[in-house]
């Protein structure tokens, strides 16, 4: 790993919060739990420091707790730093800050923070796209192209009733965008942004203090949109597997994708690893008659049923003789003797009783929220 | 300024562990792994921050290279403190000379500048060894209301197996009358579990003491405990009443993995209230394929599995692959069992990989003669070449 003193990262933990408002009613986008045992935003926050990078300020919008929770000092993402490491920045935390609608208000929100960074670099990314990205690469790039701003994209099939929040590039041969449209008429395979940009600090600097000038918010619209004459807008394409959160569907879906051995392979590279707080729980105990299939099970779990394609967070407890397919059980859910469950994607520590019937569909998973009982 | 301690803790964790074989020829033996995430260090370091003692001193000497690096700040068991906190101990020259560590109370003896920085009035002493979970605060606290001057904890073990430790024998109020390390006729069945308390002053004495008389042996069991039972001094039993396993041969080790596999549950490690801790990386969770057969075992991140495994632990990061077969069995951290491999009655050491085919153990109905069965093991960073086979009680540990 690189070291990288001059590149600073900045991740959003709010922004889209409202595609997957059942998961974000207690929570940030950043803090969805995924994977098992991860937390979204351990992506991109691990990415930065994969890439080098040794100071991350995440902005964070509201419901905000389980974040600060999950995140502490940064010490597992081993930001826990004197020089640099972890800056949390919520809203009210600056002179004139507030609740922001778009990014360069967010950014301008935090100005005392970001008027304060020395580093030559930004890299901005969300929380809704989970992937396995070198920043090293796209600033080189970035470097090379001699770019205002770099915009990482991947291609990818789209189509505007599925996919919520979503802009799509045009990109000429010279990797140059030409437009960026948000969640456009269309539909096939597309330029998707992933919402990740690299610029120089001071180009960010000048773009925040314009846009306050004239009450703009948004990077998108204000910037990319509004002013992309002005700035050499550049495109690199992130070419491995990447997912986009933006619908209950899609978060059901993804976690499920995990149990396909290339994706997990790309997500969770050695070389790469994608860091998270700990649990300190005992591994997994499979007790007598288990039948369990196709299934990424964390640690802390008892299974005493039968699983088959399903994603169970930590501590879950299936009981004899329950069956269990096609679904996402956030930590703690405890499944009770002989249930039956298909596609259900239950949020932290839900309590099903014993034989309970409970059937979602692929399209439409059964959502229970957290601490139901059932 | 050093704050004061009530009690300072001293790990022994510098033997050689020779009775695990090709387990320790290149680990010491706190280091090896225990229950698919822990190590056998785990369990005195998170007694230890459970019971509020957060000042331990770890006393390396033999192969520490991976114990001091899984020891490291000591903050998985919350052990990175501002005051205390864990330290690692190895021999080291002063201006009259080096030395090894000769003897338990040797090591002790040559850590003293150490325990005396926190000026402690009692000095917990403990192996790295055992599996077992103790609050360590309660022997302190018996050992007070006793004032006493040393403090045993026993446990009671079957009489035929007495002989294999140091046995107690107790008058009524539970003071220590006579101490005799394997007895070949023991007076009774309370064991030494290798786990002291002393009050610092007076072990200061019986250090000096011992270091001066130069016994050779220098041993807590074999000198300290004896010399201060000859001088009357206060010495009570502490009896503990719960799951306790030496782990010193491979046969124990072998148990007390099974154990966990118990439906009788003897030692819980579910249990949130009283954690053992452990440092891991970060792995994904593990993945259980659409080929697997999994039953009666524990397994955990970062594992890959896709054969069939039964009464068996399997650690982090291990791949068991499709049609490879895993019962009864340990495996450490790394290691990957390839397609039709047969893995029964066995330990695989960390980073190994058993080719496809290879054969590995045996169940104790097929061996003819029951004195030739045992545990097969294969030491760690090994590999076991296509179609080989390693038949019970036969310890690997070069490559074949």
């Amino acid at each position: 790993m690189g070291m990288n003193n001059n590149v600073l990262g900045l991740i959003f933990a709010s922004i889209n919060d409202s595609a997957v408002i059942d998961l974000t009613k207690q929570r940030t986008m950043g803090s969805i739990p995924f994977g098992g045992r991860y937390r979204l935003i351990d992506f991109p926050l691990s990415n930065m420091v994969n890439s080098g990078i040794q100071e991350v300020g995440v902005i964070t919008k509201s419901n905000y707790g389980s974040l600060m929770d999950h995140l502490g000092s940064g010490r597992e993402w081993d930001l826990a730093r004197k020089k640099g490491g972890l800056h949390l920045l919520p809203p009210f935390s600056h002179v004139g800050g507030g609740v922001y609608q778009g990014r360069l208000e967010a950014l301008n929100n935090v100005w005392n923070f970001i008027d304060y960074a020395k580093s030559e670099y930004v890299v901005l990314a969300n929380c809704d796209v989970i992937a396995n990205v070198d920043f090293r690469k796209v600033i080189a790039q970035h470097e090379e192209t001699g770019a205002d701003i770099t915009i990482v994209y991947a291609k990818g099939l789209y189509r505007k009733e599925k996919n919520e929040n979503t802009n799509i590039l045009s990109i000429d041969e010279n990797d140059t965008v030409t437009e960026v449209l948000i969640t456009p008429n269309m539909a096939g395979e597309c330029n998707i942004c992933l919402d990740m940009f690299v610029m120089k600090t001071d180009f960010m600097k000048k773009i925040v203090q314009e846009a306050a000038s004239k009450s703009q918010h948004s990077l998108i619209r204000d910037v990319l949109q509004h002013r992309k004459d002005e700035f050499v807008i550049k495109a690199y394409e992130h070419k491995d597997v990447f997912f986009k959160i933006d619908s209950l569907e899609s978060y059901y879906k993804t976690n499920l994708m995990l149990q396909q051995a290339d994706i997990r392979k790309s997500l969770f590279n050695s070389q790469s690893p994608i860091y998270t707080k700990t649990g300190d729980n005992a591994p997994v105990k499979y007790g007598l008659e288990t039948n369990v299939k196709n299934s990424t099970i964390a640690d802390g779990c008892m299974i005493e049923g039968t699983v088959e394609n399903c994603v169970l967070f930590r501590g879950v407890k299936i009981g004899k003789g329950a069956v269990v397919k096609n679904c996402v059980l956030m930590q703690g859910a405890v499944v009770g003797e002989r249930c039956s469950m298909e596609c259900v994607v239950a949020d932290k520590n839900v309590e099903i009783s014993a034989e309970r019937v409970l059937t979602g569909s692929e399209e439409y998973p059964l959502y229970l929220g957290k601490k139901a009982k059932i | 300024m050093k704050i004061k301690k009530k009690c300072v803790a001293m790990l022994l964790a510098g033997g050689q562990g020779s009775r695990l074989y090709a387990l320790t020829q290149k680990v010491a033996k706190p280091a090896i792994p225990y229950g698919g995430k822990n190590r056998f260090i785990d369990f005195p370091l998170s007694n230890c921050i459970n019971s509020g003692i957060d000042t331990v001193g770890v006393l390396t000497q033999y192969q520490p290279l991976v114990l001091n690096d899984y020891i490291g700040n000591g903050q998985p068991w919350d052990l990175d403190k501002m005051h205390g906190g864990v330290h690692v101990l190895p021999p080291y020259q002063t201006a009259a000379g080096a030395s090894w560590y000769e003897g338990t109370a040797n090591a002790i003896y040559q850590n003293m500048a150490f325990i005396e920085r926190y000026d402690p009035e009692y000095v917990i002493v403990l192996g790295g060894d055992h599996i077992y979970k103790m609050d360590y605060s309660k022997m302190v606290d018996f050992h007070v209301a006793n004032n006493a001057d040393s403090t045993i904890a026993v446990i009671d073990v079957p009489r035929s197996e007495a002989s294999r430790f140091g046995i107690m024998t107790c008058d009524e109020e539970g003071r220590v009358v006579d101490f005799t390390e394997k007895p070949k006729e023991p007076k009774s069945t309370l064991a030494s579990m290798g786990i002291y308390v002393f009050t610092w002053e007076k072990l200061k004495k019986y250090l000096i003491e011992n270091e001066n008389a130069n016994t050779g042996s220098k041993d807590f069991g074999k000198d300290i405990i004896p010399a201060m039972l000859g001088n009357g001094e206060r010495l009570f039993a502490y009896e503990f009443e719960g799951y306790w396993r030496d782990v010193g041969t491979l046969d124990s080790l072998w148990e007390a993995n099974m154990d966990l596999l118990s439906p009788s549950l003897p030692l819980d490690l579910y249990d949130q209230s009283w954690k053992i801790y452990s440092r891991h990386e970060n792995m994904p969770p593990q993945y259980i394929g659409p080929n697997a057969h999994v039953e009666n075992s524990m397994i955990t991140e970062g594992s890959v599995i896709d054969g069939t495994v039964d009464f068996s632990v399997i650690s982090a990061g291990v791949t068991i692959e499709e049609g490879a077969v895993v019962k009864y069995s340990i495996i450490m951290p790394g290691t990957t069992i390839k397609r039709g491999a047969v893995v029964e009655y066995a330990i695989i050491g960390e980073d190994s990989v058993i080719e496809s085919g290879a054969k590995i153990g045996m169940r104790p109905e097929c061996v003819e003669n029951r004195d030739d069965w045992g545990i097969a093991v294969v030491g760690h960073e090994l590999c076991v070449s296509e179609g080989k086979q390693v038949l019970p009680k036969e310890i690997i540990s070069e490559n074949i």
